[in-house]
């Protein structure tokens, strides 16, 4: 079993010019350890495609390309395809696309390729908004979050929290989907490794803090992905075969401040802000929990 | 050998596909294209054409799944129309800046809004920039021919651009003609395989990976862009040669990007492409038989343009009679402007065709029909323009438009 311990030494995603703490880089780095050499990567544009890839200076140390910003979903397809038509077989075909880029923009090739059961793994790396242009809102932005264009901090329009992207992935009947983040690195590996193995399409959503667009220091990327798991607003879960499972179910949370105080993005959040934060995550756990039950046919 | 069989503009682009064995085919449906897609469904199903099939979910997401196959080294196959194309404009200019060999073919229709499927060629001029090579049929068997020779030129390594082969929706996609059908065989002689050598440039490499579709900055952007525009340009070149081997191993087949049609010896001539040309044809010959000094030139290509090719044949050693008025007719117009075909010829002319007058007739929009008397009526004007060469030169003449509305000639002074 890989653990951040024992990942493999070869690196294929150096140079690159992420910010210092990027999470998005790490899922990158990270990932590309488990698959090894032969995958092929597809990235959308957005900040690890506009990080990697440019000329001369190439930071992918596998075959890679950058897909346009609507269309991860469907160059996956046709890498998965062209290769299948070749006869090869033991090629991953993996895309690391922006919560923008699979949340809105990419939701209709990523929906298709979901529905043609495509032999590709979709990796989801969230950072809660469009960061490479600049940190606007995205259909993954929290509620109460700062970005350019939800200047005094986001207030959706419903008290439903984010898109539920791995509802929606297990919605398509896809044979693996899970949750996943940076700051629980052996459970994100472990899924890479499952999702990697799987015929057909799998999914993973993983957390990545930004500091850029967050407003937190560089080094507390792997604490906050932590303090999302810890606080209950970031629910770790796989999704397997039609089965729902919670990798951890706490019987408490740590308190939201530990994990909100450190990012400037929900500094205006005031005490009733956080105590309807702290509703809405009870709610979405106690449908979570349901939806357990549900799938297990209890 | 080759076989007559009855079909339509579309049956013979789908069967051209089916000779040329793409190894990915993805399409979304449009009218009037559908039926190429149905069939080549239909090949695949039936294991004429050993092939994957991806049902996609948008227009966009076809070209990006093409080009996503051919960075594996196989070639592709898809096809679209009006909206859809305008739906990939994103993905036309990615496939061609990244360099991808592809194939498309293109259902040439009108624009919403007014909704209309009917066809005219709004949709592939409007988007001639994008750096594809664009080809536009006459007939059905020019379909069928030129979807084989636009592989064979798209994956020339010297090329490396891709193709977008039009047909005039419903005029040409729609009607039955005889179609000789060359065997399997013969196009695998033609063409080189489906899949590509290992080291064919711009595509993913097991042994010594590749990055593809990448970033530039302002310094490299612009070198990219030049070898982009210096290797279109090369194309050319390119198209007639292969359009010669065409020759060569079917015997039959233009080998210019332009054809002219009793034009060497005619004062006045029309400028046209696609299947419009057939009816010019036909009126020319009658007006011929009356004594008129009429001529055709037909735009094979719009990119890469054919500047020289029509320069000499309008104006080079082998005309027995000099030009006087040339006339553009296309199915197009570039709102407040003119139509996009005669602001090309007009650029083109502009070295050696000073002081002969153009005349841009705008006709068949949104499947208008465009009839003998109608085309009569243009070479009329063009002699008329002799007299009026200032103030006509400019305009733009809406072909048929005074049978419809009183006020056709409402253009302001
Ligand atoms: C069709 C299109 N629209 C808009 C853009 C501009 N754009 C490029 S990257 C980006 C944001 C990407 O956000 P996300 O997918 O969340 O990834 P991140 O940058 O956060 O890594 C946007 C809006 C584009 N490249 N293409
Ligand atoms: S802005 Fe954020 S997501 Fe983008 S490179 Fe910097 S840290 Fe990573």
């Amino acid at each position: 079993m890989i653990t951040i311990k024992n990942l493999p030494e070869p690196e294929y995603f150096v140079g690159h010019k992420a910010c210092g703490g990027c999470g998005g880089s790490l899922v990158v780095r990270w990932t590309l350890k488990v698959l090894g050499e032969r995958c092929i990567a597809v990235i959308p544009a957005g900040c690890m495609s506009a990080v990697g890839f440019i000329y001369p200076q190439m930071a992918l140390g596998v075959n890679a390309m950058i897909a346009p910003f609507a269309a991860t979903g469907a160059v996956l397809s046709g890498v998965a395809r062209g290769l299948k038509a070749r006869g090869i077989e033991d090629v991953t075909v993996v895309g690391f696309a922006g919560d923008g880029a699979t949340a809105d923009i990419g939701l209709q090739a990523l929906s298709g390729a979901f529905d043609r059961r495509e032999r590709m793994l979709y990796i989801c790396y969230d950072n809660e908004a469009y960061m490479n242009t600049g940190i606007q809102k995205s259909g993954a932005t929290p509620f109460g979050a700062r970005t350019t264009t939800s200047p005094g901090g986001y207030r959706p329009e419903t008290d439903a929290p984010k898109k539920d992207l791995i509802r929606i992935a297990a919605a398509h009947g896809i044979p693996y989907a899970a949750t996943a983040s940076v700051g629980y690195a052996n459970d994100f590996l472990k899924k890479v490794q499952k999702a990697a193995q799987v015929e057909g399409p799998s999914f993973l959503h993983v957390f990545a803090p930004c500091p850029t667009g967050w407003g937190c220091d560089a080094d507390s990327t792997v604490r906050l992905g932590k303090s999302v798991v810890d606080t209950g607003l970031w629910p770790l879960v796989e999704w397997e075969n039609g089965a729902v499972r919670l990798n951890r179910n706490p019987a408490r949370f740590a308190p939201l401040e530990t994990y909100t105080g450190e990012q400037a993005r929900f500094r205006r959040l005031t005490a009733a802000d956080l105590a309807d934060l702290e509703a809405t995550r009870d709610r979405q756990w106690r449908a979570l929990r349901a939806w357990v039950r549900e799938s297990a046919g209890m | 050998m080759s076989q007559l069989a009855f079909l339509s503009g579309n049956e013979a682009v789908a069967e051209a596909v089916r000779l040329c064995r793409p190894k990915v085919v993805a399409a979304y449906p449009i009218t009037p294209q559908t039926v190429v897609v149905e069939a080549l469904a239909g090949m695949v199903e039936s294991g004429r054409l050993e092939s994957e099939f991806v049902h996609v979910e948008s227009e966009h997401s076809a070209l990006a799944l093409v080009m996503g196959a051919a960075a594996t080294g196989v070639r592709t196959f898809t096809a679209t129309s009006s909206q859809g194309l305008l739906y990939m404009a994103e993905c036309l200019y990615y496939a061609s800046g990244g360099r991808f060999p592809l194939v498309m073919m293109n259902a040439n229709r009108a624009l919403a809004l007014p909704w209309n499927i009917y066809g005219d060629q709004s949709d592939s001029l409007a988007l001639i920039s994008a750096g594809w090579i664009q080809a536009y049929a006459e007939t059905a068997q020019e379909s069928l021919d030129m979807i084989i020779q636009a592989y064979a030129v798209a994956e020339d390594p010297a090329v490396r651009t891709p193709v977008l082969v039009n047909l005039d929706g419903f005029v040409l996609t729609h009607t039955y003609e005889a179609v000789s059908l060359p065997e399997p065989s013969e196009v695998d002689d033609f063409l080189p395989p489906p899949v590509f050598p290992d080291d064919y440039p711009g595509t993913f490499d097991l042994a010594r990976p590749q990055s593809l579709a990448i970033t530039a900055g302002p310094g490299d952007y612009a070198v990219f862009k030049a070898r982009q525009h210096w290797a279109m340009c090369q194309a050319a070149k390119h198209i007639r040669t292969t359009a010669h081997a065409f020759r060569a191993a079917f015997g039959r087949g233009c080998t210019g990007l332009v054809e002219g049609y009793r034009s060497e010896d005619a004062e006045f001539i029309l400028i046209t492409l696609g299947s419009t040309a057939g009816t010019v044809r036909v009126v020319i010959d009658e007006l011929r038989a009356s004594g008129q000094s009429v001529g055709l030139i037909r735009l094979r290509y719009l990119r890469p343009f054919p500047t020289d090719e029509l320069n000499d044949a309008l104006f080079g050693a082998e005309r027995t009679v000099a030009v006087r008025a040339l006339g553009v007719l296309e199915k197009d117009i570039s709102f407040g402007h003119q139509g996009s075909v005669a602001l090309e010829v007009k650029a083109a002319l502009y070295d050696r065709g000073a002081g002969v007058p153009v005349r841009n007739f705008v006709a068949g929009l949104g499947g208008q029909d465009v009839s003998r008397a109608h085309l009569a009526d243009c070479f009329t004007e063009l002699a008329a323009t002799l007299d009026t060469a200032a103030r006509v030169a400019s305009g733009v003449r809406f072909v048929g438009l005074k049978d419809l509305v009183d006020d056709h000639d409402q253009e302001p002074a």
